[in-house]
């Protein structure tokens, strides 16, 4: 019964006052990201990540979680109350929730949403506590060349999942690789790009990447075109599901989880798929397709399940592998970094109690969420009548305000403006910026582990394709290139995208 | 498929051909070394060369089909007043200290929005700035003068 061991180790991590606190904390401003558009986790995470710097690591990293799944949650309310989705993979919820809504059933929308997404939080948090111990025992494994591989098959599927021109996708990852190179060399110790700036020897700062590209570049976008949103929110009243909807919800909800915890471990918006593949399954199977797209149940419970258990599965590759799977788990592995813990296998030996404070509180977390959601739900859609001119400057403000506390130095927020600057001219052209970032993170451990593996080879390539558990990640890695790139498959995906949209 | 251009998918090309090449070049002036040990100016030339070549693929792509069919509108006052607020912050936050710059970073940004109302904008800049000191300054014990140096404290 090591499991439970664990567990109850985690447990005890976790239900320290601190954590608990910043756990809430964590989940609180998650919703709230989630529920106000034009800001997202990803920002919010990068804007806070300073802050956490002189937390326990452990405190840290649970609040930036919370931050994560709390935007899950806090965007499907927006997506059934007024047919905005908060968050990408909330965009299928909007579908049968809204309409909901409109039926006068919002409540039971709501909480068949929050229902489906602790018992989804539930069950996928068990599933990461199986099964991350026995993967990161496969990673400590891997060789350098191995590692080189697994870096390279990570962000080329990160790709294959995303939606738009694959090219693109690759061109802003390499871009995210060359960022990556500046500052020190790390076996020569020779500066790389820096133009004589000494802030730059240490490296672009992530957080200044991460806030230019999706704080203020999202701003820039969003000030394009300033309309009044027209505000029609449903009243919520009748929280509680009728006998007849509870039979309903029940298969979604498990088959949601399924889903979801599997497609959550593939890196780049697994939780994105995972709703719409639960929207599809659940369309096709039930016995009232024609309900569907007009208030049908289960297109909400499905999917809401669906991407809440992404949500925390997507937690593995990082935990077991140090490969963030979403720009969020990017900004996580530099939250390991600051505090001195190399992300990967070794978490789990070296700081267990880490590993498994970090899984309890995500369950913890999961019942602040539904506390926090359902009782609570009038403050939220209060919040929605908070207009942009107020949001945006507070943005800008704690932007800042936040990236300047990373070392007191002015240079971190000039970084944000070129960052900015740069991310809303690629933004424009059809580029998305989350590769960049994961191409960032990701590209100096590419580096080093290409010139590591290289060293112990003698200077000899091959190695990549002699040691199996390479040459098998290579292989994948061509696969993934090759749907990715094909036109005919990108057809097809666009057809699973854009399904009832 | 229909043969059309887009200019932003050109520009997006032009980009990338220019930051990778630039990368490129730049990485010959540092030691290539051998496959044995790399030196620290291969692995930038290699992403750098990747980058610039997927930025051409990009270019004639959008010569031929392209995928963006129009730049859109460019909303030039937020972005000249958003980074001038930004640089301002940078530029006088040590000087000045925490509340005069957020207040002046905050009123700044306000007028990025063409509907802003002067009342609102004083509003705003306002609840802001006594937000941002109980968050950061009194909250989180961020080490930064409420008052800076140039103000004559």
């Amino acid at each position: 019964m090591e499991l439970l061991d664990n567990l109850a180790l985690g447990f005890s991590t976790a239900l320290l006052v601190q954590n608990v606190l910043y756990c809430f904390v964590g989940v609180l401003l998650g919703t709230a990201v989630g529920v106000l558009p034009g800001i997202g986790p990803t920002a919010t995470v990068a804007m806070l990540l300073p802050i956490t710097f002189s937390f326990e690591p452990v405190t840290a990293l649970i609040m930036l979680a919370g931050i994560y799944y709390g935007a899950q949650y806090g965007g499907s309310t927006t997506a059934i109350l007024i047919n905005l989705p908060g968050e990408s993979s909330a965009a299928v919820t909007a579908l049968d929730g809204h309409e909901m809504a409109r039926q006068g059933r919002a409540g039971v929308a709501l909480a068949t949403a929050a229902v489906g997404s602790f018992v989804a939080g539930t069950i996928a948090t068990v599933v990461l506590a199986v099964a991350a111990p026995p993967l990161a025992r496969v990673a400590l494994q891997f060789g350098a060349a191995d590692y080189f591989s697994l870096v390279l098959l990570g962000l080329i599927v990160s790709i294959a999942l995303a939606r738009g021109s694959a090219l693109k996708a690759l061109a802003m990852i390499g871009l995210g690789v060359l960022l990556g190179t500046v500052g020190q060399d790390i076996y020569t110790g020779t500066p790389r790009f820096v133009f004589e700036q000494r802030e730059l020897y240490g490296g672009i700062d992530f957080v200044s990447v991460a806030v230019g590209m999706f704080g203020v570049a999202e701003i820039l976008r969003n000030l394009e075109n300033e309309r009044t949103r027209t505000m029609v929110v449903s009243r919520v009243k009748n929280l509680w599901p009728t006998p007849e909807d509870r039979r309903r919800i029940v298969g979604p909800i498990l088959r949601g989880t399924g889903l979801g915890a599997a497609l959550g471990v593939l890196p780049g918006g697994g939780h994105v798929l995972a709703s719409f593949t639960s929207y599809a399954v659940e369309k096709r199977i039930s016995k009232r397709r024609q309900e569907f797209g007009h208030g049908a149940i289960e297109g909400v419970a499905g999917p809401e399940s669906a991407n809440n258990a992404a949500a925390q599965t997507s937690f593995i590759p990082l935990l077991t592998l140090g490969l963030p799977a979403h720009p969020v788990m990017a900004l996580m592995v530099g939250a390991f970094i600051v505090h001195g813990i190399t992300p990967g296998p070794n978490v789990l030996t070296d700081e267990p109690e880490l590993f498994w404070g970090l899984i309890a509180s995500m369950w913890i977390g999961n019942v602040l969420l539904v506390l926090l959601n359902l009782p609570l739900i009038g403050i939220w859609v209060r919040m929605l009548h908070i207009p942009y001119q107020v949001l945006f400057p507070m943005i800008i403000l704690f932007a800042a305000i936040g990236t300047y506390s990373l070392s007191f130095n002015a240079f971190d927020v000039y970084a944000i403006v070129f960052f900015g600057l740069l991310g809303y001219v690629l933004i424009k052209c059809g580029c998305e910026p989350a590769p960049l970032l994961l191409g960032f993170v990701l590209g100096p451990l590419l580096e080093e582990n290409l010139r590591r593996a290289l060293i112990i080879s003698r200077g000899d390539a091959t190695v990549f394709l002699t040691r199996p558990i390479s040459a098998v990640l290579l292989l994948l890695t061509v696969a993934a290139l090759v749907v990715a790139v094909l036109p005919a498959i990108r057809r097809r995906r666009e057809v699973v995208f854009s399904e009832d949209e | 498929m229909k043969h059309r251009r887009s200019f932003p998918d050109v520009l997006a090309g032009v980009v990338f051909v220019l930051i990778g090449g630039a990368f490129a070049a730049g990485s010959l002036g540092y030691e290539l070394g051998t496959p044995l040990r790399m030196g620290p100016g291969a692995f930038p030339l290699l992403a750098g060369a990747v980058v610039a070549a997927l930025g051409l693929a990009i270019v004639v792509k959008g010569l031929v089909a392209g995928e963006v069919a129009a730049f859109g509108p460019v909303p030039w006052r937020a972005i000249a007043v958003i980074v001038l607020a930004l640089l301002f912050f940078g530029f006088t936050v040590r000087g000045l200290g925490f509340v005069p710059a957020s207040a002046v970073t905050a009123l700044l940004t306000t007028l990025a929005s063409t509907r802003v109302r002067p009342l609102m904008a004083v509003a705003v800049t306002a609840g802001l700035t006594v937000a941002g000191t109980l968050i950061f300054v009194v909250g989180l014990q961020l080490r930064i003068p409420l008052v800076g140096p140039w103000l004559g404290f």
